[in-house]
């Protein structure tokens, strides 16, 4: 293919009736606090595990109801609580990433 | 003294022999299930301690203070302290004298299992010598020592407040049967004993009772009933006891040994954790101490209903109370057993499974290692003190004030300190954190490492292998420079009450320096419950399930304990307590830092 210096990057829509959100589903049975985020960000921008991993709540709640992919983040989660403190909407986030950490698939 | 019986035997004492016989085998049974559970190093120092000399003596010693005396509870609150030790105390000295007399009148009759507990009824008195008449003095004294305590454990059954406690456990129906029958035991030895006096003799309690009695009964028709009433009841608090609170009698001269021998919990169920359990006898002073029985909802989920529930093998509330708690330290700091509610129950945490391994790989180590070096002195704020920034800033002023060189590991992020992991139950994932630290900070150079955080500082101490690296809290440090006269503190007026952070004070035993500090810049305030008794903020990393909203009320429950101080302001020496703190006090609440640093020149 000719390089003409920039690539097209495949789309990421996400199709809301195909995901696969059992794992979203299962995880508010146990975390009902988890579906009250509005994404404010705070989580992320606090996360000290963030700046080598791409970890934060937030990222993890949002990929969670597309059905994608979270052990890679949540493995890299210290537990320090940071999140839990900053949170405006009071989510107890540790208890949430120990539920998935738990009812995860291994990666 | 001579004997009533040539048998030396009567049937009355066969409950008695069926209750003593079945306790002493499940209590064998059981001492060999707990060592075969042990592990075979833990095993090996156990019954290595037992026959050193130093130990040995030193178990004995706390048996007799802890087990007879209650010394630990006397402490805490005398009328409950004279209650249990007059039961234990006096029925251990009935039982001693018992021997006693049978070794000095019947002598033969020694290795008679039940005689030296009914002793009255195989013998009669012939004549009256001083020293029979001192034990039996003794006996009675005793007898009615207990006396007294059975009835302050009834009065406290039903008015516990009296007795300074504002809510107790509830027993359960065998707890109930082995309370009654404890109850019976003593007002029917008593009558039993009256009933024979004219015959065996007795002192100031047994022969004025028995010459009423004979006013009324006139006959010895009463005598053996009761004999068999007082069988009866031993018999039935011997058989119930292994399955209700009172194995907690046997369970702790168990668990002194272990404890004295340096054994710790390293299952969740077995062997030292399984002691534990059952040396609680329930008596419900973790209830009032919990800071979350601040709310209603949580009254449950102290230590003495896990130990009951652990008992009981419910794994939902196991799970559920080993979740909640705070591991604030309150409870096993105020048990006078010694039950180790925190550690108890961050076992219970280790036991769960999970799919997702943390894996810290992607660290930048470089420059973290980078970030580290420069300096003999490092300073780690943590995650904790990243969120409340002044704490930092303050520490950097006075740093700079004092002149000291140092570098701040992670003032642009770096890795948590693993405690936060470690108690949730983690421990593998906390040691990669805690390899990953040791490694920077032993790579950097530095032969100091000072920490802002209680939180850091208690695993830096416990868990981390830093070889010639001394770790301070910033409370000693800073005193340090103000003793080198680096550091220089005008007391300003404002009064503060400083609040003991749990992991600081309960968890490393820092309670003085901080004050120390504190009263060369401020003055200082208590609050009425302080130190080892100091309330948890509530915001505390232990708890997993304890979300925003159930911990408003252990926060305002503590911020109460301070306000009764009337100080103007709080000062605190830990990031979390401050930012917990700081959602809802009506006052100004400070770091250590702070306040120094306002008052240094
Ligand atoms: S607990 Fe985990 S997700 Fe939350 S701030 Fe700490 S490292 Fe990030
Ligand atoms: S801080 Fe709380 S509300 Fe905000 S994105 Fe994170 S989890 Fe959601
Ligand atoms: S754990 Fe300790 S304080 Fe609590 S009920 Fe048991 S013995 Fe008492
Ligand atoms: S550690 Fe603290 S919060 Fe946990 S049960 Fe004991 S007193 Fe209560």
């Amino acid at each position: 293919m000719k390089d003409f210096g920039f690539t097209l990057s495949p789309s990421s829509a996400v199709s809301l009736d195909k995901v696969d959100s059992r794992l979203w589903h299962k995880l508010l049975e146990t975390s009902p606090d988890a579906a009250v985020c509005i994404s404010c960000g705070s989580c992320s921008a606090s996360c000290p595990a963030a700046r080598w991993s791409g970890m934060s709540i937030r990222k993890v709640l949002l990929a969670l109801q597309r059905g994608q992919s979270v052990a890679p983040m949540l493995s890299c989660c210290m537990l320090c609580g940071k999140c839990t403190m900053v949170c405006p909407r009071g989510i107890n986030t540790r208890k949430l990433i120990l539920a998935l950490c738990r009812i995860c698939e291994k990666p | 003294m001579k004997e009533r019986f040539a048998t030396g035997f009567d049937p009355f004492v066969i409950p008695f022999l069926i209750g003593m016989g079945f306790v002493l085998a499940y209590c064998a049974y059981g001492i060999l299930r707990i060592l075969f559970q042990l592990s075979r190093e833990d095993r090996r120092r156990f019954l290595l301690s037992l026959v050193t000399p130093a130990t040995a003596l030193k178990n004995i010693w706390d048996i007799f203070c802890n087990c007879l005396l209650h010394v630990k509870l006397w402490k805490r609150n005398r009328l409950l302290g004279f209650m249990h030790s007059s039961i234990a105390f006096g029925w251990f000295m009935l039982i001693l004298l018992g021997h006693v007399e049978t070794v000095l009148f019947v002598p033969h009759r020694i290795n008679l299992f039940y005689y030296p507990i009914f002793f009255n009824y195989f013998v009669a008195e012939t004549d009256a010598t001083l020293r029979g008449a001192a034990l039996f003095f003794l006996m009675d004294f005793f007898l009615l020592l207990i006396l007294v305590g059975i009835a302050l454990a009834i009065i406290k059954r039903v008015r516990s407040r009296w007795f300074g406690m504002r809510r107790t456990t509830r027993p359960s129906f065998l707890d109930t049967i082995g309370l009654y029958s404890l109850w019976a035991i003593f007002p029917l030895r008593l009558l039993a004993e009256s009933f024979t006096a004219h015959i065996s003799g007795g002192s100031f309690l047994t022969i004025p009772m028995n010459w009423i009695f004979r006013q009324f009964f006139g006959n010895n028709l009463y005598m053996l009933p009761c004999w068999w009433a007082y069988s009866i009841a031993l018999c039935v608090f011997m058989c119930v006891l292994p399955f209700t609170r009172y194995m907690h009698i046997p369970a702790e001269m168990m668990l002194i040994p272990l404890r004295n021998a340096g054994l710790r919990i390293r299952h969740p169920r077995k062997g030292f954790a399984r002691v534990e359990v059952l040396s609680c006898p329930g008596c419900g002073v973790c209830i009032d101490a919990c800071p979350m029985s601040a709310d209603k909802a949580n009254l449950k989920d102290c230590t003495v209903y896990l130990n009951r529930q652990i008992r009981r093998g419910n794994e939902r509330r196991i799970r559920e109370i080993s979740d909640k708690c705070l591991l604030c330290g309150k409870c096993e700091e105020l048990c006078q057993v010694g039950v180790e509610g925190p550690a108890l129950r961050i076992a219970q945490r280790e036991m769960r499974q999970y799919a997702v391994e943390p894996d810290y790989a992607a660290v930048d180590m470089a420059a973290l290692r980078e970030a580290a070096s420069g300096s003999k002195v490092l300073y780690f704020a943590g995650c904790m003190t990243q969120l409340t920034p002044a704490v930092g800033k303050a520490f950097e002023s006075l740093m700079h004030k004092a002149g000291v060189a140092y570098t701040w590991m992670d003032r642009e992020g770096g890795l948590c300190c693993g405690r936060p992991m470690l108690v949730a139950g983690r421990r593998d994932a906390a040691q990669k954190l805690i390899d990953r630290n040791t490694e920077l900070i032993l790579s950097s150079g530095a032969d100091t490492l000072v920490l802002s955080c209680p939180i850091c500082y208690r695993i830096f101490t416990e868990a981390y292998h830093l070889p010639g690296v001394r770790v301070v809290h910033y409370s000693r440090y800073l005193q340090g420079l103000v003793l080198l006269g680096r550091l220089k503190l005008e007391k300003s007026d404002i009064c503060y009450v400083y609040h003991d952070p749990c992991e600081l004070g309960r968890g490393c035993g820092i309670y003085a320096e901080p004050r120390k500090l504190l009263g060369q810049a401020a003055m200082i305030a208590e609050a009425p419950q302080t130190k080892g008794e100091s309330i948890c903020c509530g915001g505390s990393l232990g708890s997993i399930s304890l979300d925003f909203a159930a911990r408003e009320a252990i926060t305002r429950h503590a911020l109460e304990n301070l306000y009764a101080s009337h100080a103007d302001a709080i000062a605190t020496a830990c990031p979390l307590c401050l930012a917990t703190f700081s959602r809802y006090a009506n006052r100004p609440v400070r770091d250590l830092a702070e306040i120094i640093d306002r008052s240094s020149v």
